[in-house]
C-alpha cells in the first residue's frame, strides 16, 4: 500500500516537474490551467493558443494543468517565475490573488491573468468579449426554435455568465421577439451528470434549442438524444452531437497570445486590462451546421460583419430588465464598467440571477 | 398526472439508479459485518474502469462488467486491511475513498472530455406503453432494468437462502457463527467483495449511461449519499430502492423547478437533496435504526486459529 502510494507520489511529482522544465536561454512562456486540457472546453481553447506560440521562433512554452485555485496555484506560478519564465499566463479567475502575490516578488517577469480585474506594475489582465459571439449564436437559436423556448444551462450567476445570457437573449429577440430564454443554474463549471440532468429538465419544459455556459459537452449530448438542437461553447462541439449542433460560440486565443509575446519581446508591453472583441478574432462563431437554412446563415454573418465594423452594438438601448425597468436608455450603449458588473437579466429571460 | 410530473419521476429513477447500485452493494457488505466507507472511491474507480474498457473495446456491456470487477478489487483492499490485518474499518474505508478518488483522477486525466460508447434508452415493447408506469419505469436503459432485478434478487438472497442466512449470521453474531462452524472471515471477504462489485456497477452507470463522458470527480458525492441511504433503508434492499429514487427525485426536482421558471434562489434549491439526507438520517435514528443494524457491524474478529 505504502509503496504504491509513494510510487504514485513520485510519478505525480515527475509529471509536474517535467511540465515545467526547459532550457533557460529560450523565451519561456508558462500557462496555468484550472482543468485537464481534454478534447474540448475552456482549458483546451487556451492550450490551442499556447500551441500557436510554440510556432514562433525562439519561443518555448510549457503548462501545468488541473491546478486548483488558491495555494496550489501560487506554488505553480512561483515555480515558473523562479525558473526565469518571461511571461506567465494564468487562465482562471481564482488565480488572481495568488498571481498578484508572486508578481510583487518577481518584477522582471510579466504576469497575465485571465478574467480578473486586478493589475500591478508587471501584471495585466485579459479577457474577450464573448458576449458578441453569444449574440450571434442567439440569432441562430431564435431562428431555429419552433416552441419559442430556448434552454440555457449555466454554471454560476456571476457577471461574465449573466452578460453572456443577456447577449444571447438579445440575439434571440433580434430575430424572434416571441421566444424566451430559460436559465437553469448548475453551480458547477464541470459536472457532466448534473449538466445533463439540467439540460433534460429544460427539454422537459419544452425547450427545443439548448445552449450552455459549462465546460462539458453533456448539454449537447442531451439535446441530440431528444432530437433537439444545441449550441456549443468554448470550442466547436459538433463532434459530440453532429445532428444537434447548430453553431458554437468559440474562443480563439492565438492572436492575443502572439500579440502579448511580441509586445514583451519589443519592450512595449503595458500592464493594463486587455478586453479584445470579435474584431480582433479572439471570439468567434464556429461554422454553422447543415440544418441551418442559408438565409439564416447570411443574416448571422451579416450581423457578424456589423459587430466587427462597430456598426452593431450588442448592449445598445433601449434594454429593459425582467421587470420591464429600463436599464440601458434609448440611444445609449452600455459602458464596459456596466458590462463587467452586470447582475440583472434582460426582459425575455426566465430565471433568477440568485 | 401531467407531463411535468411523469418526466420528473422518470428522471428520479435514472438519477437514483447509480445510488441504488451503490446502496445495494453497501447493504450486502454491512450485512456481513463489515463497514466500508470507501463507497465514493469505489464508485470513482468503477466509473473509470468501465469507461476505459468501453472506450478501448467498444463494448459498453464489457465495460459495465469490468467496472464491477474493479470495484470488487478495490473493496478487496478494504477486506485485506480489516480481515487480514485487523485494521480499523472506519479508517480503512476513509482511506479507500481518498485512494480511489485520487487514483481515478490521476489515471483518468488524459481521458477527460473524451466521449465513449454507452447505453441509451431502450423502451421495453409493451410495458413502455403502460399508462403512467410505462414512461416512468420502462423507457430507461438496460442498466436500469438490471437494477430492477438486482433489488428482488438481493432481497431473496438475504432472506430466503441458506447462504444469505450464513452471511447475515456472520454479521449479526460472528462468535456464534464461528461456533457453528461457519467460516466468518471467508464470508466477510465474500460480502465485502460482492458489495464492492455492486458499488462498482453504480460507478459504471455514471460513465456509461448517465453520461458517456469521463471527468474527474464524476461521482460528486453520490457514494456518501449511498452510505447514508443504507441507514435510511434499515439495511433492506426494497427500501434502498425507495430511498435512491427519493434522493434522485429531489436532485432532478430542483433543476426542473428552475427550468419551469420559479424565482426561488437556486442556491436554496441546490441545498434540498442534502437537507433531505440530514432529515432522513434523523428520522431513521429516531425510529428503529439500532435494531435493524447488523449487531456485529464494524467489529473486527480474530481469525479462528
Amino acid at each position: 500500500m505504502k509503496k504504491v502510494l509513494s510510487v504514485m507520489a513520485t510519478a505525480l511529482l515527475l509529471v509536474t516537474f517535467c511540465g515545467g522544465m526547459a532550457a533557460a536561454k529560450d523565451f519561456q512562456v508558462g500557462f496555468v490551467y484550472v482543468s485537464p486540457i481534454g478534447d474540448a472546453g475552456w482549458s483546451w481553447a487556451h492550450d490551442q493558443g499556447r500551441k500557436a506560440l510554440d510556432k514562433m521562433p525562439g519561443v518555448k512554452t510549457s503548462f501545468v494543468e488541473s491546478v486548483p485555485e488558491g495555494q496550489d496555484a501560487e506554488r505553480v506560478i512561483l515555480n515558473m517565475a523562479r525558473k526565469g519564465y518571461r511571461i506567465i499566463f494564468a487562465t482562471s479567475y481564482g488565480y488572481m490573488d495568488p498571481m498578484l502575490k508572486v508578481a510583487k516578488k518577481f518584477p522582471k517577469t510579466v504576469f497575465m491573468h485571465c478574467s480578473g480585474f486586478k493589475t500591478a506594475k508587471n501584471m495585466g489582465n485579459y479577457f474577450g468579449r464573448m458576449y458578441q459571439a453569444r449574440f450571434l449564436t442567439g440569432m441562430v437559436a431564435g431562428a431555429m426554435t419552433k416552441s419559442n423556448i430556448i434552454g440555457y444551462v449555466a454554471a454560476f450567476p456571476i457577471p461574465e455568465v449573466i452578460r453572456g445570457i443577456n447577449a444571447f437573449a438579445l440575439g434571440v429577440q433580434s430575430v424572434n421577439p416571441k421566444a424566451q430564454v430559460r436559465v437553469v443554474w448548475t453551480k458547477t463549471w464541470y459536472d457532466p451528470a448534473t449538466e445533463k440532468e439540467a439540460a433534460k429538465s429544460l427539454l422537459d419544459v419544452g425547450a427545443d434549442v439548448l445552449t450552455q455556459h459549462q465546460d462539458s459537452p453533456a448539454t449537447q449530448e442531451a439535446a441530440q438524444e431528444k432530437g433537439a438542437y444545441s449550441i456549443g461553447y468554448n470550442s466547436d462541439m459538433s463532434k459530440f452531437a453532429p445532428k444537434a449542433h447548430l453553431v458554437a460560440a468559440v474562443w480563439n486565443w492565438s492572436p492575443f497570445y502572439r500579440y502579448i509575446v511580441e509586445q514583451v519581446e519589443k519592450g512595449t508591453w503595458k500592464a493594463k486590462a486587455y478586453w479584445w472583441g470579435i474584431d480582433k478574432g479572439i471570439v468567434n462563431i464556429s461554422p454553422m451546421g447543415p440544418m441551418v437554412p442559408q438565409a439564416v446563415k447570411d443574416k448571422v454573418l451579416a450581423a457578424k460583419k456589423d459587430l466587427i465594423s462597430g456598426k452593431l452594438k450588442v448592449f445598445a438601448g433601449p434594454v429593459a430588465d425582467q421587470k420591464g425597468d429600463t436599464k440601458i436608455a434609448d440611444g445609449k450603449v452600455a459602458s464596459d464598467k456596466e458590462l463587467l458588473g452586470m447582475t440583472w437579466f434582460v426582459k425575455g429571460v426566465v430565471g433568477s440571477t440568485q | 398526472m401531467d407531463g411535468f410530473t411523469i418526466s420528473l419521476l422518470a428522471a428520479a429513477v435514472q438519477s437514483g439508479t447509480p445510488i441504488l447500485y451503490a446502496t445495494l452493494g453497501e447493504i450486502l457488505t454491512e450485512k456481513s459485518g463489515i463497514l466500508n466507507l470507501g463507497v465514493e472511491g469505489i464508485m470513482m474507480v468503477g466509473a473509470l474502469a468501465a469507461f476505459l474498457t468501453a472506450l478501448t473495446t467498444g463494448s459498453p456491456a464489457l465495460g459495465f462488467a469490468v467496472g464491477g470487477l474493479a470495484g470488487a478489487l478495490l473493496a478487496g483492499v478494504h477486506a485485506a486491511v480489516c480481515l487480514g490485518f485487523q485494521g480499523n474499518q472506519v479508517v480503512s474505508g476513509l482511506a479507500l475513498t481518498i485512494l480511489g478518488t485520487g487514483l481515478a483522477n490521476f489515471l483518468g486525466t488524459p481521458f477527460v472530455g473524451k466521449s465513449g460508447p454507452g447505453f441509451t434508452a431502450l423502451p421495453i415493447p409493451g410495458l413502455a406503453d403502460l399508462p403512467l408506469l410505462g414512461p416512468i419505469f420502462f423507457r430507461q436503459d438496460v442498466l436500469v432494468y438490471l437494477s430492477y432485478l438486482a433489488v428482488p434478487l438481493l432481497w431473496l438472497f438475504l432472506r430466503n437462502t441458506r447462504w444469505g442466512l450464513d452471511l447475515r449470521s456472520v454479521g449479526e453474531n460472528p462468535a456464534a457463527a464461528a461456533a457453528n462452524g461457519l467460516n466468518v472471515v471467508g464470508w466477510r471477504w465474500i460480502g465485502t467483495m460482492a458489495g464492492g462489485f455492486l458499488t462498482g456497477l453504480g460507478g459504471a452507470y455514471l460513465s456509461l449511461a448517465y453520461t458517456h463522458l469521463w471527468t474527474n470527480g464524476l461521482s460528486a458525492g453520490r457514494g456518501w449519499i449511498a452510505v447514508a441511504l443504507v441507514i435510511f433503508a434499515f439495511w433492506r434492499a426494497e427500501r434502498a430502492m425507495l430511498g435512491a429514487y427519493l434522493f434522485g427525485g429531489v436532485m432532478a426536482f430542483q433543476l426542473r423547478l428552475q427550468a419551469a421558471g420559479t424565482h426561488l434562489p437556486s442556491s436554496l434549491l441546490l441545498m434540498l437533496p442534502y437537507a433531505l439526507t440530514v432529515i432522513v438520517l434523523v428520522l431513521a435514528s429516531w425510529r428503529q435504526m439500532r435494531s435493524a443494524m447488523p449487531a456485529g457491524l464494524g467489529i473486527n474478529i480474530e481469525p479462528p486459529d
